[in-house]
């Protein structure tokens, strides 16, 4: 078990598997997206009250789980860097820092296009889940100002990952406190959990988009993990002879 | 280890020094204490001043506002919390001394707050008045900043251990620490306004006490960690 956790740690060996790895999770990603795109913009019913406009929850609520996925994915992985020093690890928390960001504008953006119709405003403050989406893009921001900020390498690793850790003990109560703090402003609202069960057509479009969605989200992930590595190992003999072997199979 | 071997400084003491040495280099500065409470004054007169005198309107934005300028005056004297040991190498002694960082790391945020958190709750009352805070609300207004500036010290002293000796520190601390401290805006200033309009507010309280519980235990660790880095 260690040896293969080590094994997988080593620059080299991780950056020829995710090459491999990298289709498996497109591909089948690629799949599930066409047919929960195709399920749920043309299959399912309209909704009985939000009538076509629900469609946005397709990309809406993949995007809004990856938020919060890949803020989990760069805490932990910074955690683990932090604490037994693995530079993949490290690598792993830089990459996912942007595409987390990325999922979490698009949720605001799909969010806020809803909220259009639904609410007849862009932006509605009484609503908890988008706030609580806006102050995780802050912390996303901040976590990548502050690497983008320090120009050592590891230095910047190591400060990013205590402030990824701090930002994870207080996700949750960000989350729970923006709650509390709408609900004094109204009722409960639209996205209210526990409303009538979704319909099987509505459903299983939803789970392929969630699904293929993280499967893409995978392959982003690996994929700049990949770029990560290259650049962080740019001056070991193995990127060196990766490099000039690429070179000569191209003349 | 031979006899001549000085004896190690305890947790509290080496605390506690820390905290006497701030507060005396404080004290000798009085112009690093009395910004902030200035910047406090001055941000909670840009509100009305922006709005409009109407009683109302005060009365109904005053906590948010009150709030959210003690929020900023709380970042402004947070910049330069750890600048000056920084750049004359006395961060460096506590890196090496035998007491714990986190304990003296503390025993800083112990002298910031008692500096620039203390002043603005005793200054609040008096801006409370401006805004039409009934007196009764005072004490809710009072209890509040008093454990919300000590959260938002301890908060605040984490960025400002990973952005000291970076260029643009400055406007990267805000960037990291205002999410961040979102729960206690949210908290700090929806209780008073539940007290000025006579609610229950013991939730509020109890919130931002288990906060400031919680961060009072675990950040110092993340202080020191946070410092080691940067000097690395």
């Amino acid at each position: 078990m260690w040896k293969f956790i080590h094994k997988l740690a080593s620059p080299p060996h991780f950056y020829g598997l995710a090459a491999k790895i990298i289709p498996w999770f497109f591909l089948p990603g690629l799949i599930l997206i066409f047919y929960g795109l195709y399920g749920g913009l043309l299959l399912a019913p309209p909704d009985y009250q939000q009538g076509d406009a629900f469609r946005i929850i397709y990309v809406h609520v993949p995007s809004a789980y990856l938020s919060l996925m890949a803020y989990s994915i760069m805490a932990i992985s910074a955690g683990i860097g932090l604490i037994w020093r693995l530079k993949l690890a490290h690598a792993v928390a830089a990459a996912a820092a942007p595409i987390g960001a990325w999922f979490t504008f698009l949720a605001l953006a799909t969010g806020s296009i809803w909220g259009r119709p639904m609410w007849g405003t862009w932006w509605e403050w009484g609503d908890p889940r988008l706030t609580s989406e806006l102050v995780m893009l802050f912390l996303y921001f901040g976590y990548m100002a502050l690497r983008g900020a320090i120009d050592d390498t590891a230095k910047a690793d190591r400060a990013s990952a205590v402030l990824a850790l701090v930002g994870a003990v207080n996700v949750p109560i960000i989350h729970f406190s923006v709650e509390w703090w709408s609900s004094l402003h109204q009722g409960p609202t639209l996205m209210k959990k526990g409303g009538p069960a979704m319909d099987a057509a509505m459903l299983y479009p939803l789970l392929a988009m969630i699904l293929g969605f993280t499967l893409i989200f995978g392959a982003l992930l690996l994929r700049r993990v990949r770029t990560e590595v290259l650049y962080r190992e740019r001056r070991t003999r193995w990127v060196r002879h990766l490099v000039l072997s690429s070179a000569v199979e191209k003349k | 280890m031979t006899d001549n071997q000085p004896e190690m400084p305890g947790l509290g003491r080496g605390m506690m020094a820390v905290a006497k040495r701030d507060l005396f280099l404080a004290w000798k500065r009085p112009g690093d204490v009395l910004n902030p409470l200035f910047f406090f004054a001055m941000v909670a007169t840009l509100f009305p001043l922006a709005v409009g005198p109407s009683a109302e309107q005060l009365e109904f934005s005053g906590p948010g506002v009150l709030w959210v300028a003690a929020l900023l005056a709380m970042l402004l004297s947070l910049n330069s919390l750890f600048v000056s040991d920084f750049e004359d190498g006395s961060l460096e002694q506590m890196l090496v001394s035998p007491v714990p960082l986190a304990a003296l790391s503390l025993g800083k945020t112990i002298a910031h707050w008692l500096t620039s958190g203390l002043p603005l709750v005793i200054v609040a009352p008096i801006l409370g008045m401006t805004f039409r805070m009934p007196a009764s609300v005072m004490g809710v207004l009072m209890l509040t900043l008093l454990l919300g500036t000590i959260s938002l010290s301890l908060l605040g002293s984490i960025g400002a251990a990973l952005t000291v000796g970076l260029h643009r520190g400055t406007a990267l601390l805000s960037l990291l620490i205002l999410p961040l401290a979102m729960p206690l805006l949210i908290f700090g200033a929806r209780t008073v306004s539940l007290a000025a309009a006579g609610d229950v507010v013991a939730g509020g309280l109890y919130f931002l006490a288990a906060y400031a519980v919680l961060i009072v235990s675990l950040a110092p660790f993340a202080i020191a960690a946070a410092l080691r880095i940067s000097n690395e």
